[in-house]
């Protein structure tokens, strides 16, 4: 019995009618660490949130927290005693916002001091004190999802779990509450789960990330792990890969790589056959744009390319590029500016060897 | 229209002098119907939260149901309870027939459709998750089942108001199983339609005016609770 891991999935599946729901070999989380749980809609997330809240059976395999299976009515309550759940909608009860965070800690049997104790440390970490004795339907949505982080803050749970906590938030608010949540966690070495759908939370908040389709999970690892170097198609363009270019292998030597795309030929490295087929990954951050090619470079990919489209993305523009095959860039405003791109334009796009992840295409 | 000032006239020199038998038939209308209520919010409340939160096949037909039975006609459930107290029916050894006994047997039959079915719709109208966040707070399947009734507790009032609205003003099961016997299960409604029928129409309209006015206090107390717990 592995007991490093705080909570752990074993052969789990979780059926909802007939419908396979969470199909799980081998799931882990241990103590101290922050998961992230990404996936489109549907892939099972919030499920498997709940299920490590103790809050759904499953009907086959294992769940085991703290090295012990969780089985009978008892063992779920221990296991829902023992984490907090925090909802994208902040399901706040018709009562003052005291009343809301107290609530957990009442149900748990502490007693009046101890309440007290608790809910004052919990709305003082969200900065929310003075809020206390309003009623809780009359808060603002960044108010209302502060209370309900403090409630699940306030029961000092072995682990935490939030799904998609950060949603129907303006964007300031979102930005404070991120915040202010990163420095708690950092504080209080919570465990936390959380079902995320926005690729910067999951860089800014996750230590692990966990990607998730049709109930499985398709690739675990570190953050950097999975987002450097995703396993498959799926998860690349789930993680932000926006260039996923299939071609084939043409030559291998000593871990560099020749491989053609749509008639051109691209220089990466790593370890395969030729004639392999394969994905090349680029994220749009790694492909560099300019005017002419001046000179020598380390960038062993260098294309002549035709601006397709520009579009605004925030604080910066994304470049379509056709080089005989799609490419995606960022680019700053100051860049476009100076290199008088607009759609049309002849430009060289470039990106180094090891900047190109390559993935076996099945 | 004179018929009608006179017997407001009437109606209100009734009420200032505190006529005792009048005082009587109103105190007996408010015991049953009151009980009548509080039974059927026993059984209404949580037999509605039951089948709002319990997933089971069959719930759409329940549902249906419960929907029809809200409005059930009083003289049919009059004579349904009639026919199961009568002397020789399968209730008859209790000996309940024309008693108020048997008027809040049959009242609360009238109001529990009618609880449990504003109950089911308020613990439904809560948020989807909210079950699940409650129990995720620790609470066991009771606390949570008590935290999601008072959290529907505006609606809930609501039922109350419906479910004692339609007993107090019911008349045809009252006189069916209550047999509207002077001084014993005389109540407002039946004694308004003897006093009617008999041509004492100032009599009739005071008694009305009295029923109108109980509706009105109780539920004027009942609004200012509902509304006091509306946060502004």
């Amino acid at each position: 019995m592995n007991t490093d891991y705080l909570i752990k999935l074993e052969k789990f599946m979780l059926r909802r009618g007939k419908t396979m729901v969470l199909d799980v070999a081998s799931m882990g989380i241990a103590a101290g660490r922050m998961l992230a749980l990404i996936g489109p809609n549907g892939a099972g997330k919030t499920s498997l949130l709940l299920t490590l809240a103790g809050l759904l059976k499953h009907q086959s395999g294992a769940l085991l927290f703290r090295g012990r299976p969780v089985e009978s009515g008892a063992d779920r309550m221990l296991l829902r005693r023992s984490t907090s759940v925090v909802f994208q909608e902040s399901l706040l009860l018709n009562c003052s916002v005291y009343d809301n965070v107290a609530l957990g800690l009442q149900l748990r049997g502490k007693s009046g001091e101890a309440v007290r104790t608790g809910v004052a440390q919990a709305l003082q970490y969200f900065g929310i004190s003075s809020l206390s004795r309003r009623p809780a339907r009359t808060l603002s949505g960044g108010e209302a999802k502060r209370v309900s982080l403090a409630r699940a803050f306030a029961l000092k749970p072995q682990l935490i779990l939030l799904d998609e906590p950060f949603n129907f938030l303006d964007p300031p608010t979102r930005e404070t509450i991120i915040q202010d949540l990163q420095a708690i966690l950092d504080e209080t070495k919570i465990t936390a789960v959380m079902a995320l759908h926005d690729r910067e939370e999951t860089l800014r908040l996750a230590q692990d990330v966990a990607v998730l389709s049709e109930g499985k999970i398709i690739q675990f690892g570190t953050t950097a792990g999975v987002f450097n170097q995703p396993h498959n198609e799926f998860v690349a363009g789930f993680v932000g890969t926006e260039s996923i270019l299939p071609g084939i292998v043409r030559a291998c030597t000593a871990g560099n790589l020749l491989i053609t795309v749509a008639g051109e030929s691209l220089e990466a490295v790593g370890d395969f056959v030729p004639g392999e087929k394969v994905y090349c990954c680029l994220r749009p951050e790694s492909v560099t744009v300019a005017g002419e090619v001046a000179g020598k470079m380390s960038a062993r990919n260098v294309f002549p390319a035709k601006v397709r489209k520009i579009s605004r993305h925030g604080y910066f523009y994304k470049l379509l590029l056709d080089c005989g095959f799609p490419l995606i860039s960022y680019i700053t405003q100051t860049s476009i500016e100076e290199l008088q791109l607009k759609e049309g334009a002849a430009v060289y796009a470039s990106f180094k060897a090891t900047a190109l992840h390559i993935i076996r295409r099945e | 229209m004179e018929l009608i000032l006179e017997g407001v006239r009437k109606a209100c020199a009734l009420i200032a002098s505190f006529d005792p038998e009048v005082l009587g038939i109103t105190l007996l209308s408010l015991k049953i119907s009151g009980l009548a209520t509080l039974i059927s919010l026993f059984v209404g409340v949580s037999g509605g939260t039951a089948v709002a939160l319990i997933k089971f096949p069959g719930k759409k037909l329940v549902i249906s149901l419960i929907n029809t039975g809200m409005g059930l006609p009083p003289v049919v459930v009059g004579l349904f309870v009639t026919v199961l107290i009568w002397r020789n029916g399968p209730f008859g050894f209790l000996e309940i027939l024309y008693t108020p006994a048997a008027m809040v047997i049959a009242q609360a039959i009238i109001a529990t459709p009618i609880v449990t079915g504003i109950s089911l719709a308020a613990i439904q109208q809560l948020p989807e998750n909210l079950r699940l966040q409650i129990m995720s707070l620790g609470a066991t399947r009771l606390q949570m089942v008590w935290i999601m009734i008072k959290e529907a507790r505006l609606p809930l009032l609501a039922a109350v108001m419906a479910g004692f609205g339609g007993v107090i003003s019911e008349v045809g099961a009252s006189i069916m199983v209550g047999g509207n016997i002077k001084g014993y299960s005389r109540v407002l409604t039946t004694a308004t339609v003897m006093e009617t029928s008999r041509g004492n129409f100032d009599m009739a309209i005071a008694l009305g005016i009295i029923l109108l006015l109980l509706a009105f206090c109780v539920n004027l107390l009942l609004t200012r609770i509902q509304q006091g717990q509306i946060p502004r």
